[in-house]
């Protein structure tokens, strides 16, 4: 593929709102989770909160969009500098030359679920102020961004669960390169929510400690939310040093089963090729993989099988969702960050929380945080229905 | 700037319309209108454990990608898909909201698994053993040009067969005062980058701001007005015909899509 210029991205989540902090963390192997204390919800879980999502205010225009989901949206723009940068590159490429591609997996639902908390106890009704479009819909947090900026070009929510902002690139990639578009406004964006906690507890997928992806005591995933957005466009042929470009992007299906990762993880091993395919590069170009590196048990099992029968044993690879938690529908993006981060820094982000690595798994998982240079990061995201997807970032120079 | 695709079948479910060849039969009103319950069936794609745990959108979703893909003669396994539909299960997503409003809160674990708005595009890929790649969106009542456009560049930038499918079906109360979706509708459709022997016609898409196209018989654009996926009429009504045209379908806004049609055979 033709690759794609990253001109402007940021990061919000329980790691620190905006790329210094973020990278702070990073440095300093911080991690944002704590116990569960979000709502009213009683699990035995941690969770990567985002402090302050409720102070936020949306524009007054957009007051119909208020949710917890597009509070983090709006909290995450505003970092970086990237609303200056979305609305240059607006002014310089036309509205209707731009798409907003936006992963989510569960938008703005804890509208509803509030929502379900206050029904007219004769009719069964749900309250007057509850309105559906534009917090609950899957497509709110995307037509949030669209109208937030005056975009008129193709706009979508990508919703494929866990993959959904990963594939984000890959649809604003398609589109640039059929021509319908020039510049694509792409990220993420997940927020706590009840149905998320109880449902992946009801799985017996949550860890009741902090994640420990890769550990030999591992136990489930921490449930975290972030929102991350990057602005691509076309690499020019001169770009300054530390630009950052999308090379790669490479699609799956498990066809397997709906919330168990094929045992092999041939799905992954498809999607991780089909990115290399599309960079034109080989596994030895890759310097550092971060991970989809849940936590659970046949998660981690899965992918370190598909990286081992991919990379061999010796590529660095490690999980930042000790870090950060599972951000569902936006780690995707935020993990598109970090490798972006990663490159710019070269900083291969230790996992933290885990304590002793499984023996078994033949990935070469590291724990300790590891300057050099990194010009190739792959990043991986999986999800249910057996859909995968894998980025490869890469610097210009 | 404008996209072309080659489209090599199609399939249609909804209230009154069984399939693509009775629909068209409708649209050239050779046969009236008559709104019905949309019949859903059980999908014998899939292993008898999984098809248990299906719900009306995963059975609307099979039942038209089945009826588009083998129309087109595609080789499942290597077909890539595009799902696109304005909500996820509408009846999973009430059962969730409502037990999560009781005391203790019990989810249940399947119906959490099912919830997610790519379930349908899973239990697609289970059913036919593809493992290619299926991009799964949302555009709330653009969804089905969303769909569209994706599909079709998807066809066209990676010169691949790609089965998009356009589905919705209702929410039950009290979810469906304030998301009126009446049945299950969906239309699906294969789009190959060159011309094949199924090749009904070539569609070319543009956007525009031109007012989209209506539909004369009151039941049908009733269905267009109230089911984000049947904002695809006015395209199926063009392809019965067969003859070459153009039409205008709704998408965002004062966005819209214009559809131009050159039949194959």
């Amino acid at each position: 593929m033709a690759p794609l210029w990253l001109r402007s991205y940021t990061a919000t989540s329980s790691i620190g709102r905006g790329i210094e902090p973020t990278l702070a963390s990073l440095q300093q192997q911080r991690s944002g989770l704590k116990l569960c204390d979000f709502e009213t919800v009683s699990i035995d879980t941690y969770i990567g909160e985002v402090p302050g999502v409720d102070a936020q205010s949306l524009p007054v225009q957009l007051k119909d969009f208020d949710c917890r989901n597009n509070r983090l949206a709006e909290l995450a723009l505003q970092q970086d500098g990237f609303i200056e940068t979305v609305q240059s590159g607006i002014a310089r490429w036309g509205r209707k030359r731009v798409g907003v591609f936006i992963g989510t997996s569960t938008a703005g639902i804890l509208q509803t679920e509030l929502a379900y908390r206050h029904r007219d106890p004769l009719s069964g009704a749900l309250p007057e102020s509850f309105l559906y479009g534009p917090t609950h819909n899957s497509f709110s947090v995307a037509d949030y961004v669209r109208r937030r900026f005056g975009v008129e070009g193709p706009a979508v929510a990508v919703s494929s669960a866990c993959a959904s902002s990963a594939k984000v690139f890959g649809s604003a990639r398609r589109m640039i390169d059929a021509g319908m578009i020039d510049a694509a406004l792409v990220g993420g964006t997940d927020s706590l929510c009840l149905t998320t906690l109880y449902g992946f507890h009801s799985l017996q997928l949550s860890s009741p400690l902090p994640c420990r992806p890769f550990d030999e005591a591992r136990d489930g995933i921490s449930i975290g939310e972030a929102g991350a957005f990057a602005w691509l466009e076309r690499a020019p042929d001169s770009l300054p040093r530390d630009a950052v470009l999308l090379r790669g992007v490479g699609e799956s299906s498990d066809a397997y089963h709906m919330s168990a990762p094929h045992p092999e993880g041939l799905g992954a091993r498809r999607a991780m090729q089909s990115a290399l395919d599309a960079a034109a590069l080989s596994p030895a170009d890759i310097d550092y993989i971060n991970l989809h590196g849940t936590g659970t048990p046949t998660n981690d099992r899965s992918e370190s099988q598909a990286i081992t029968s991919l990379f061999g044993p010796t590529t660095p690879c490690s999980s930042t969702k000790g870090a950060t938690g599972h951000t569902l529908g936006a780690a995707g993006a935020l993990e598109a960050v970090i490798s972006a981060l990663s490159i710019t820094h070269g900083l291969m982000p230790g996992g933290v929380h885990t304590a002793k690595i499984d023996s078994t798994l033949t990935a070469h998982y590291i724990r300790e945080n590891r300057r050099s240079n990194v010009s190739t990061v792959l990043s991986n995201s999986f999800g249910f229905g057996g859909t995968n997807c894998s980025l490869i970032l890469g610097a210009a120079g | 700037m404008k996209l072309s695709a080659y489209l090599d079948g199609i399939g249609v479910l909804g209230p009154g319309l069984a399939s693509w060849p009775d629909c068209a039969q409708i649209l050239l009103g050779k046969r009236p209108y008559t709104n019905a319950p949309t019949a859903l069936s059980v999908p014998s794609m899939l292993p008898p454990a999984e098809r248990r745990r299906t719900g009306r959108v995963v059975k609307l979703a099979l039942a038209i990608a089945l009826e588009a893909s083998t129309a087109a003669a595609a080789d499942l396994q290597k077909l890539a898909s595009v799902f696109s539909s304005s909500g996820s299960d509408g009846h999973i997503c009430h059962e969730i909201c409502d037990a999560l409003a009781q005391s203790p809160r019990e989810v249940s674990p399947t119906r959490f698994s099912n919830s997610v708005h790519n379930a349908s595009a899973g239990y697609w890929n289970i059913g036919t053993g593809a493992m290619t790649e299926s991009n799964v969106l949302c555009a709330f009542d653009a969804s089905f040009v969303a769909g569209l456009l994706e599909s079709m560049t998807q066809s066209a930038v990676d010169k691949s067969s790609v089965l998009l499918v356009a589905y919705d079906t209702e929410y039950p109360p009290p979810l469906h005062a304030k998301r009126p979706i009446p049945d299950a509708f969906g239309i699906a459709m294969v789009f190959s980058p060159e011309k094949t022997p199924r090749s009904l016609a070539r569609l070319e898409v543009s956007l525009t701001e031109v007012g989209a196209d209506s539909l004369a018989d009151a039941g049908l654009e009733s269905l267009r007005r109230a089911i984000p996926a049947a904002r695809g009429l006015p395209l199926l009504r063009l392809l019965a015909a067969g003859a070459a045209g153009n039409c205008v379908l709704d998408y965002l806004d004062v966005t819209r899509a214009a559809v131009q049609v050159e039949p194959c055979r």
